[in-house]
C-alpha cells in the first residue's frame, strides 16, 4: 500500500503540476493547429530546439529570460519551417512535421558539439534556470499551499495559459478565423478569411506554446539539455489534445492525466518494480487515454468533414 | 508517363542537390578543414574497401526498415511502429540465439522467423486499435515505440544480461545462430541476400498480388477502394503486420550479422530512417535499395568526416529533413512541371495541326 501512501502525499501533488506543465504547453499548441486544421507533428522537435536554445542563449547571456526569449523565438522559426513547407510547397503535413523531428534530433546534438563539445549533455555550459514562484498566503494553506505553491514560473504561465487559448479561440476574431478555417476551409475562404495566412499564425502560436514547454524542460524541470530530453512528450501532447477533444478544459484534463501518470512513474522508481515497467506507464496510459477517446468519438454520428 | 517519372527523378535530384549545397556551407561555416571534411564526407566511403563495405552493411537495416514504411504508406497508414518492431526483432533474435541449439542456418532461419513474426505481432497493435476504435496509428505507433523499447531492455537486463561484461549487454549467442559474413575481412554478411530477396518479394507482392493491389487502391483512396469491394479494413490491419514482418526480421537479421551479443542501449533509429528511405523511394520497393544506399552513404562520410576532422557526424540530420521535405513538397517546381505539360501539349497540337495541313 505504499503505492497509495505516494499518490496521496502533497509532494506528489506537486509532482503532479511539475511533470503536467511541458505537455500542458505542447497539448495547447497542438489544439492551436489542430483546431486551424493542421497537425503539428513537430511539436516534439519544436521543445527539443527550443529547450536548447534556452541553455545555449541563457548560458551566454547569464540571463534565464534572454534563455527564455531564445527558446521562443527558435520555436517559432520551426513552426514557420513548417508552415512554409505545408502551406506554400504543399509538403504533407505529417511528413514535414516528421522532418522536423528528425531535425531537431540530430541538429541539436550537432549544435551542442559545437558549442559544448559534448554529444549528450550540457553540463559544461553554466545556464540559467527561471524562478520558482512562492504564492503569498497561498502557500500558508496546508495541503493547497505545498501543491499549489513554489513552481517554476512557466508552470503558472501554463496554467494561465489554459485560459488564455480559451479566450483566444473563442472570445477574439482570430479564434473564430482559425475555427472557421480549421472547419471548413472553403467556406472560410469565400468570406475573404485568408486560408493560409491564418494557418501561419495557428502554427506560429502552436510553435511559440511549444518552446515555453521546451524551455520549461531545460531551465526548471531541470536545469540543463542532454539529447532527446523531450522523450515523447511532443506526441503525448497530441494524443493530450486529441482525448481533450480539442477544447481547452478538456486538453488541460488530459494533460494532467498524463502528468499524474509521469508523476507516478518518477515516483515508483522507489518501489521494487522493474524501473521499465514504470518509466513506460506514462505511454501506455497515452495509448489507453487514446483509444478510449476516439471509440467515444466513432460511436458519435461523424460529423460532416471536408476530405 | 515518360516525362512523369523522369520529372520525379529530376525533382529528387534537385532536392539531394540543394540540400547537400546547404550541408556544405553549414560545414563551411564551423569547420577549420572545411575541404578536408568535404572530401572525407563526399568520397571517402570509396577510399577502402572497408568503408565501402560499411556502406553496404548500413544499407541493409535501412532496405528492410524502408519496405515496411513503403508497405504501410502506401496503404495511407502512417504507422511509425517499425522502430520498435526492428528493435523486438531483435530482442526476439537474441533470445533464440542464447537460449536454443540448432544446427548452423536452421538457427539463424529460426530466429529471424520469430523476429518478423514477433515484428508482425507488435505492429498489429496499432493496425487494429486504427480499424476497430478508429485510433490515431501515428500517436498510438509512436507511444508503442517507447513502449518496446523499455520491454526489450527489460527482458535483456532482467533475463540474458551477461554480468561479467561490466556493462548492459546480453550473453553471447551461440555462434550457430550468427549469420556468416560474405566477404572475410568485412562485416559484409549473408543477410544482403536476404534483403536483396526481400525487395523482390515486396515488390511482386505489391505489383503482381491482388492483396497488394488493395494495399495500393486502399491508400490511393479508402473509399472508392471500399465501394469497388476491397474490405478496406482487413487492407489497413494486413498492410501494417506485414510492414511489422519486414521490420522484425530486418531486426534479427542485423543483430545475427552484425553483432555477437545484444548491445543496443537505446533504440537504434532505423525505423525513423525507414520514413527518409520510404519518401525518396516514393514507396517504391525497386527504388528502396537505391534511396537505403544513398543514406547509408551519406552516414558513413559524415562519420569519416567526424572521426578524421573537427565537423559532427549530426550535419547529416540537416540533409536529411531537408531531401524529406523538399521530396514530398508537391509544389515544388511544379512551374517547371507546369511548363513542361504545356510545352508536350504545343507540339502535340502543332502535330495534329501539321497532319491536317497534309
Amino acid at each position: 500500500m505504499k503505492i497509495l501512501e505516494i499518490i496521496f502525499s502533497t509532494s506528489f501533488g506537486y509532482a503532479i503540476l511539475r511533470v503536467t506543465t511541458p505537455i500542458l504547453f505542447a497539448a495547447l499548441g497542438a489544439i492551436i493547429s489542430d483546431r486551424a486544421g493542421v497537425i503539428n507533428i513537430a511539436l516534439e522537435g519544436t521543445m527539443l530546439m527550443a529547450a536548447l536554445w534556452g541553455v545555449i542563449v541563457s548560458a551566454f547571456t547569464h540571463s534565464a529570460w534572454l534563455g527564455l526569449l531564445a527558446a521562443v523565438i527558435s520555436g517559432i522559426l520551426m513552426s514557420v519551417i513548417l508552415a512554409y513547407f505545408s502551406l506554400n510547397l504543399k509538403t504533407n503535413v505529417v511528413l514535414a512535421g516528421i522532418a522536423l523531428n528528425l531535425f531537431a534530433s540530430g541538429g541539436t546534438i550537432f549544435i551542442l558539439y559545437l558549442v559544448a563539445h559534448d554529444k549528450g549533455i550540457s553540463s559544461s555550459l553554466k545556464s540559467e534556470v527561471l524562478p520558482q514562484l512562492t504564492l503569498p498566503l497561498v502557500d500558508k494553506i496546508p495541503v493547497i499551499g505545498p501543491i499549489f505553491s513554489g513552481h517554476n514560473i512557466l508552470t503558472y504561465i501554463a496554467l494561465l495559459a489554459v485560459f488564455l487559448v480559451y479566450i483566444l479561440l473563442y472570445k477574439t476574431p482570430l479564434g473564430l478565423r482559425i475555427r472557421a478555417v480549421g472547419e471548413n476551409p472553403d467556406a472560410a475562404d469565400s468570406v475573404g478569411i485568408g486560408v493560409n495566412k491564418t494557418r501561419y499564425i495557428a502554427l506560429i502560436l502552436s510553435g511559440l506554446l511549444a518552446s515555453f514547454g521546451g524551455a520549461y524542460m531545460s531551465m526548471g524541470y531541470v536545469s540543463w539539455f542532454s539529447t532527446n530530453m523531450t522523450a515523447g512528450r511532443g506526441f503525448i501532447a497530441l494524443a493530450a489534445e486529441a482525448m481533450g477533444k480539442g477544447t481547452p478544459l478538456g486538453t488541460f484534463l488530459s494533460s494532467l492525466l498524463f502528468g499524474f501518470a509521469g508523476a507516478l512513474a518518477n515516483n515508483l522508481q522507489s518501489l521494487r518494480i522493474p524501473s521499465e515497467f514504470v518509466q513506460m506507464i506514462p505511454y501506455i496510459v497515452t495509448i489507453i487515454g487514446l483509444v478510449i477517446y476516439s471509440s467515444s468519438q466513432a460511436s458519435k454520428p461523424r460529423k460532416f468533414k471536408e476530405e | 508517363m515518360h516525362k512523369e517519372v523522369l520529372f520525379e527523378m529530376m525533382r529528387t535530384l534537385v532536392a539531394i542537390f540543394i540540400s547537400l549545397i546547404i550541408a556544405f556551407i553549414i560545414i563551411f561555416f564551423v569547420s577549420t578543414q572545411p575541404t578536408e571534411a568535404l572530401s572525407k564526407f563526399l568520397i571517402g566511403p570509396f577510399s577502402k574497401i572497408r568503408y565501402f563495405s560499411n556502406v553496404i552493411e548500413m544499407s541493409i537495416p535501412l532496405i528492410f526498415n524502408g519496405l515496411a514504411i513503403s508497405v504501410m504508406f502506401q496503404a495511407n497508414q502512417f504507422n511509425v511502429g517499425a522502430e520498435g518492431a526492428f528493435f523486438m526483432g531483435a530482442v526476439a533474435a537474441t533470445i533464440v540465439g542464447i537460449t536454443m541449439n540448432l544446427p548452423v542456418g536452421v538457427h539463424s532461419i529460426f530466429a529471424i522467423i520469430c523476429g518478423g513474426l514477433l515484428g508482425g505481432f507488435l505492429l498489429f497493435i496499432p493496425a487494429i486499435l486504427k480499424t476497430k476504435w478508429n485510433a490515431n496509428e501515428l500517436v498510438s505507433s509512436l507511444m508503442l515505440n517507447y513502449i518496446l523499447y523499455y520491454l526489450g531492455i527489460f527482458i535483456i537486463n532482467y533475463y540474458l544480461r551477461d554480468v561479467n561484461a561490466g556493462y548492459m549487454v546480453s550473453y553471447k549467442l551461440n555462434s550457430s545462430a550468427l549469420i556468416p559474413k560474405l566477404i572475410p575481412g568485412t562485416r559484409l554478411h549473408y543477410g544482403v541476400l536476404f534483403a536483396v530477396a526481400m525487395i523482390v518479394i515486396i515488390y511482386y507482392f505489391m505489383y503482381r498480388t491482388k492483396w497488394g493491389y488493395a494495399i495500393r487502391m486502399t491508400g490511393l483512396n479508402e473509399k472508392f477502394a471500399e465501394y469497388s469491394g476491397i474490405r478496406v479494413n482487413f487492407v489497413i490491419l494486413y498492410a501494417q503486420i506485414i510492414g511489422g514482418i519486414i521490420a522484425g526480421m530486418g531486426g534479427a537479421i542485423e543483430l545475427l550479422g552484425m553483432y555477437t551479443r545484444f548491445e543496443w542501449q537505446k533504440l537504434p533509429g532505423y525505423g525513423w530512417d525507414g520514413v527518409i528511405v520510404a519518401i525518396l523511394a516514393r514507396n517504391n520497393p525497386v527504388l528502396v535499395p537505391l534511396a537505403a544506399f544513398f543514406l547509408s552513404y551519406l552516414r558513413i562520410g559524415a562519420d569519416l568526416m567526424a572521426r578524421m576532422t573537427d565537423v559532427p557526424s549530426e550535419v547529416v540530420s540537416v540533409i536529411q529533413a531537408l531531401v524529406i521535405m523538399l521530396v514530398a513538397a508537391e509544389s515544388f517546381m511544379a512551374k517547371w512541371r507546369h511548363k513542361m505539360v504545356i510545352k508536350q501539349a504545343k507540339e502535340e497540337i502543332s502535330m495534329a495541326n501539321g497532319g491536317n495541313s497534309r
